[in-house]
């Protein structure tokens, strides 16, 4: 009994916090966009688009980046060169940037003055622009996703006995059987904890989507315009709470894929 | 099945120019069990994954199975099987996935397989195990899942990593004589990393002993015990007396010195140790000079007591037994 009531005690901090941080505030948020706020949601096809857009970008952003990130993660890992922490370190650099400052460099590449618009005009073609579209968007948010995933997927590399992968070719196994049979299982629980962080941050982006998602309505967007343009809380207040329930029902699934080892 | 392995001029030089094996050339018979024996450091293990196709020689060096080239040929061609230390085995797969694995990169058909594995499960005592997983499995288990997984694709040759050194005491035992038994059955062509010299004489046709990058001796058991052709190599097969004698240093095993009381005698008995079978005592010179040896149990020989050292049949390296008074 003693112990359970100093347990309480130690845990109390953190209930409160909890409580007054994020409970309330959920909960008030779940209330605040009332019948109106949900009903509306599902007559205007606009938002449902926007809900289903978001979690499609965030999809593709997490299958890319995985791609990336696992093919680096492994060469990085294994491979010792001359200028490997100065790569490291460069790769990882975007981790410091905001979401604008991430926009602002997808534009710099592929926007109107952009520099593939620029040699693509040199060439004789016409002025490729991409930045504003939903490839502008995807290249913002893998880019800005690639060091956090990179780091976690380095590190699980490295875990890897080394012997497992010996083992398998001793036994016959070609580059590709080894990959399937030893490397993705040995790295799955990381790759499923990185594509979950991964996924949730870019549902929820917000400034590079801002600065370059004028063409495509991710729900972030949606609900700052609703909420700051329109006014229109119930709506806004809304779509937030869907949006936290499909990337929570998200997080859990990569939860329970991965052992517990995703966040 | 079994074959025969050759290697001509391999030398192993690391990237940053450490020489982890000075070029060794061998011959290895098929059917043979040949045992690298060594402390570790010596280039043992760099030698068997030069076989193996994990490593390849500095240029010049060549690797032969049964006379063709296989220099060049990676690991997963070269027909091998391995067993580690860590034992290696995919924890993403059951016992009967593991033992199954190298018939199934191959291609083999399924029932095949099923056939070969449950050949395997039974021959290894594994059955009940059969669906486990790895994590279940006892340290014993795992190896001996290791070894079956090694053997079910047929290998031309067997590779083993100091497999026992991860066991405790008594399984090693228990392991080490399925190993042998195992070998003898398939008659296969085996080399076996360790640095357990009664792992190796118990295990091995020929033992070849391996110190700083190079062959120290190659040998049945019983000629490195006898006829070492170094101390180094008395020294790491058995236990050895160094000792200095008029005309050189000689080597002495323990067991081959007989003590008598001799008030006269050149060695004075300074410490008596009880050991079971034998008793071991050392004995010093008037020079200072220290000797071990293991005598029968005898109750009257005491510390103080003066005594004469006698050399039962031959010296090691030496052919006349040395006069030690």
């Amino acid at each position: 009994m003693h112990d359970r009531l100093r347990a309480g005690l130690l845990i109390a901090p953190a209930l409160a916090v909890f409580l007054a941080f994020f409970l309330i505030p959920l909960g008030y948020l779940a209330v605040a966009g009332g019948a109106g706020g949900y009903s509306a949601i599902l007559t205007e096809p606009r938002f449902l688009r926007s809900l289903i857009s978001t979690l499609l970008v965030a999809a593709a952003t997490t299958v890319i980046t995985l791609f990336i990130a696992t093919i680096m993660g492994l060469f990085l890992a294994r491979v010792r060169f001359r200028g490997r922490s100065t790569l490291l370190a460069l790769l990882t650099l975007p981790l410091a940037f905001p979401g604008v400052v991430v926009g602002y460099l997808v534009i710099m590449l592929a926007g109107r003055q952009g520099l593939v618009a620029e040699v693509s005009l040199a060439l004789g073609g016409d002025r490729i622009v991409f930045a504003y579209s939903l490839a502008g968007l995807l290249l913002g948010y893998v880019y800005f996703s690639i060091p956090r995933t990179l780091l976690t997927l380095m590190a699980a590399a490295e875990k890897l006995d080394p012997r497992l992968e010996e083992a398998a070719r001793s036994l016959g196994a070609s580059p590709f059987g080894v990959l399937r049979d030893v490397l993705l299982p040995g790295m799955a629980p990381a790759m499923a904890a990185a594509g979950a962080i991964c996924f949730a941050t870019a549902t929820g982006a917000f400034g590079t989507a801002f600065a370059l998602a004028s063409r495509i309505d991710v729900l972030p967007m949606v609900i700052y315009t609703e909420f700051t343009l329109q006014a229109n809380l119930a709506v806004a207040a809304a779509l937030s709470f869907l949006l936290g329930i499909a990337t929570w029902a998200v997080l859990a699934l990569a939860r329970g894929a991965s052992g517990g080892a995703a966040a | 099945m079994s074959i025969a392995i050759s290697l001509r001029a391999c030398g192993k030089t690391w990237a940053g120019g450490a020489r982890g094996l000075l070029p060794i050339d061998m011959d290895i018979t098929a059917g043979e069990t040949l045992v690298l024996l060594g402390p570790s450091g010596c280039g043992k293990t760099t030698l068997l994954r030069l076989i193996a196709g994990l490593e390849m020689p500095d240029a010049g060096g060549q690797v032969l199975f049964d006379g063709k080239d296989v220099t060049r040929l990676p690991i997963e061609r070269r027909n091998v099987g391995m067993v580690f230390q860590s034992y290696a085995l995919f924890p993403n797969m059951d016992v009967t996935g593991n033992i199954g694995y190298g018939l199934r990169v191959r291609g083999t058909p399924k029932n095949e397989v099923q056939k070969r594995v449950a050949e395997m499960l039974e021959m290894m005592q594994l059955t009940e195990f059969r669906h486990r997983s790895i994590d279940a499995l006892s340290g014993g288990q795992r190896q001996r899942v290791a070894l079956a997984r090694a053997i079910a694709p047929r290998p031309q040759v067997l590779l083993l990593d100091e497999p026992l050194s991860a066991l405790d005491a008594r399984l090693r035992d228990q392991l080490r004589q399925e190993i042998d038994t195992l070998l003898r059955v398939l008659g296969i062509t085996a080399i076996y990393v360790t640095h357990d010299q009664s792992e190796a004489m118990a295990l091995g046709d020929r033992i070849c002993v391996m110190e700083a990058g190079r062959i120290a001796q190659i040998g049945s058991g019983r000629d490195l015990y006898h006829h070492p052709a170094s101390t180094f190599v008395a020294d790491f097969i058995g236990d050895a007396n160094r000792y200095v004698t008029q005309t050189g240093e000689v080597i002495l095993r323990p067991e081959e010195l007989s003590l008598r009381p001799n008030p006269n005698g050149a060695f004075m008995i300074t410490r008596v140790t009880f050991l079971g079978p034998v008793l071991r005592i050392m004995v010093r010179h008037r020079d200072g000079q220290e000797l071990r040896a293991d005598v029968p149990d005898d109750v009257t020989l005491q510390p103080g007591m003066r005594v004469e050292v006698t050399v039962g049949g031959a010296a090691l390296m030496n052919t006349d037994p040395p006069d030690l008074d």
